[in-house]
């Protein structure tokens, strides 16, 4: 029996393709389109231990467990870790009757965990990939997000903490790549929250779960095993709500959360070598609600901002952020607000590279904002 | 003895099937051009009649069949070899193992007939018509591809085909549209949607059946039960795993998905069913596969590897319909070898 690849007609078909230099890219095609910054932590921090971003979170789940005994993690395939491990061990320490597995129905999921929440106990549901949650999207929106409003307060589903994994991974295609921060940021009532590496996503995560509101955390999944730092191993929280400075300038602000912190730093980097330019580049972490005060300040400084998100342009969180920015900071503003974003497509299989906002795409923005 | 091949391999002869002549004269090769086998055991709810106890194959079926299951299963090994060379990336969910399937139930479709499923649709793209090369083309990513690349392995359409879909369980809904149209167009087309044990605990499904029975729709709603929704074991996800009653107030039939002529017989019941204005019926097919779910999954960390090695060889669908059809002497064990069977066209 021949191998397909040598039947001559399939050869004929795909010799030219393979042998073309798009081809090369594209089979050399498994590096990533960012560079990991780590984050580090003061000595004051203690101990700590090196962690990759699954870890972190696996960290985070563990001492949730143990610090609160209401606390519960289900979902899809947690029982044996997880499809990206971030359950591992779990099950076998806390029981079956607190990590379990759920059948495969997100809507149910969604549900059941509104329950376990408004009855009091700490509901931590996992949705697989962030873009299977359109079928929890009801529940979220209209039950979750407004159990404290319509019952005056007599029940609130404080206690529940969606965590899902969003963004691009190289190779995900339309159903694994998908970042849905700006849906769930069109709904009052929720905190959304996405962390850019292990030592925020444990401590982002711990306060989700302690937070008396329905958070949804997403986690970028590129950055599972890539973004590895020192992280501490006591139980401490972030504060939501917080955007982070990263680095500080004077003349251009890019703002980005998750994955596309990373590409706006090594950006930064390119201007202040090829441009002489410094950018002040900040991670926004909670998307809602968003730290308005430490992005107005940033742009009052430097007049001019560049929002990056993978998620489509228009209607991604980067048009709020632009209508915010310019309806306060109007004044401050020497140029049009710049957002560098995927394109109003489904994310693509084969055109990735093209579709995401990487690191060229946002030099060439920078240098737009600052010929204007 | 090659220019009779040629002959019955033209697809006129195999639309006009019920004119060939029932000869039983013996050929030169020892080969008879019919024979009769008993389907397997169809287990029935909220149905009185079964489909048929016997399935008639002519030499023609049986080598079509034969070849289209050969062909899945191939195509399915070199997309493994090359995901592992990294030619084809993102996803790639492997039907081996469930050939008799698809090859069983387009036999007994129609040309007006649609089918919609989820994301293990390789074989499916090839039995409706895709080329080996479009799928291929698809796999890696080439314009060529039949989603002219756009797709991947999840997204493969052609004509009556509706994909090739990601999001679990949300094709079934969507093909009890089809269903509609179909009805409403008054084409006499039936929309066949197929889902797995995973996506038969989705919500949407419940809200296809009620809505098809509501309707009287032209829908079969299909479980392909291959035993695990991704590393989930179906017992441990559905409280009844008896996927043909899961329509409730909807007829159902189990069949065993090994054995391609149970399959084929058992939709030709449904599209009588149909057809004469019955409604629905949800189907659960029995069946398994060798790969894992997808290519990141190895597939042996939640069932064994002597599992695995006891369904190849003792229920393989492919070795059981070579063993059905050689046995009856409608074919030569020489005869499938794969050089010596020409391609036939595509119909």
């Amino acid at each position: 029996m021949k191998p397909l690849l040598q039947l001559p007609l399939l050869k004929r078909a795909l010799k030219p393709a393979l042998a073309s230099p798009v081809c090369n890219i594209l089979v050399n095609r498994h590096s990533s389109h960012f560079t990991y910054f780590p984050d580090t932590v003061p000595e004051s921090s203690g101990e700590t231990q090196r962690l990759n971003l699954f870890q972190s979170i696996n960290n985070a789940l563990d001492t949730a467990l143990s610090t609160d005994n209401t606390a519960v993690v289900f979902g899809e395939d947690v029982g044996f870790g997880g499809v990206f491990r971030c359950t591992i061990g779990l099950q076998d320490k806390y029981g079956k009757d607190r990590v379990f597995n759920t059948p495969l129905c997100e809507q149910g999921i969604a549900g059941f965990a509104i329950g376990v929440a408004v009855a009091g106990a700490t509901a931590i549901p996992e949705i697989q990939f962030a873009d299977y949650i359109f079928p929890a999207f009801d529940q979220i929106v209209n039950e979750a997000a407004k159990y404290r409003y319509r019952s005056g307060n007599i029940f609130d589903c404080g206690n529940l903490t969606f965590r899902a994994p969003c963004g691009a991974v190289g190779h995900g295609a339309l159903y694994h790549s998908q970042s849905p921060e700006a849906y769930f940021a069109h709904t009052p009532g929720l905190k959304v929250v996405i962390p850019r590496g292990p030592i925020k996503a444990k401590g982002l995560l711990l306060s989700c779960i302690r937070d008396n509101n329905p958070c949804i955390f997403l986690e970028p999944k590129v950055l599972y095993r890539s973004a590895v730092e020192m992280v501490p191993t006591k139980d401490y929280t972030m504060p939501l709500s917080s955007a982070d400075v990263l680095v500080e300038g004077e003349d251009v602000t890019l703002l980005a959360w998750g994955t596309q912190v990373h590409v706006l730093r090594e950006v930064a980097e390119l201007a202040r070598q090829q441009l002489n330019v410094s950018c002040e580049v900040i991670d926004l972490v909670t998307i809602l609600p968003w730290d308005t005060e430490t992005v107005f300040n940033s742009v009052k400084k430097t007049g001019r901002l560049i929002i990056a998100h993978e998620a489509p342009i228009t209607n991604g969180f980067g048009a709020e952020l632009a209508a915010a920015v310019q309806s306060e900071c109007f004044l401050h503003l020497e140029a049009p607000i710049e957002r560098v974003c995927g394109f109003d497509t489904p994310f693509p299989h084969i055109f990735e590279p093209f579709y995401l906002p990487d690191k060229w795409r946002c030099f060439s923005a920078v240098k737009k904002i600052l010929k204007y | 003895i090659s220019s009779c091949f040629n002959i019955f391999f033209s697809s006129r002869v195999f639309q006009k099937r019920a004119l060939a002549t029932f000869l039983t004269s013996v050929r030169r090769n020892g080969t008879v051009s019919e024979a009769s086998f008993e389907t397997q055991l169809y287990k029935l709810h909220l149905l009185e009649e079964p489909p048929s106890a016997t399935a008639t194959c002519t030499r023609d079926e049986a080598l079509l069949f034969y070849h289209q299951m050969q062909i899945v299963r191939r195509m399915e090994s070199a997309s493994s070899n090359l995901y592992k060379e990294k030619a084809i990336r993102g996803f790639c969910h492997l039907y081996s193992g469930q050939e008799a399937i698809c090859v069983g139930i387009k036999a007994a479709l129609r040309p007006q007939d649609s089918v919609i499923t989820a994301y293990r649709d390789h074989g499916w793209a090839y039995v409706m018509g895709c080329s080996v090369v479009g799928i291929m083309a698809e796999l890696t990513g080439r314009a060529q591809g039949v989603a002219r690349g756009k797709g991947g392995s999840m997204h493969m359409y052609t004509k009556n085909f509706y994909g090739g879909n990601g999001i679990v369980g949300a094709q079934v809904p969507v093909g009890a549209g089809v269903a509609l149209a179909n009805k409403y167009l008054e084409n006499g087309g039936i929309n066949v949607a197929l889902y797995g044990d995973g996506a038969a605990n989705q919500g949407q499904l419940f809200e296809a059946y009620n809505m098809a029975k509501l309707m009287n729709l032209p829908s079969v709603f299909i479980c392909e039960n291959n035993g695990y929704g991704m590393g989930t074991s179906i017992d441990r996800a559905a409280a009844s795993t008896n996927y043909y009653t899961r329509g409730n107030y909807v007829p159902g039939i189990w069949i065993d998905g090994m054995d391609v002529l149970s399959v084929r017989e058992a939709i030709k019941y449904c599209v009588d069913y149909c057809t004469s204005g019955k409604g629905p019926l949800v189907l659960e097919v029995a069946t398994y596969r060798y790969h894992g779910h997808s290519m990141s999954d190895p597939g042996t960390s939640y069932r064994t590897r002597d599992e695995i090695q006891e369904v190849r060889q003792t229920r393989d669908p492919i070795m059981l319909f070579k063993e059905h059809i050689v046995g009856a002497d409608l074919v030569t064990a020489d005869e499938l070898k794969v050089r010596n069977v020409p391609l036939p066209q595509q119909e």
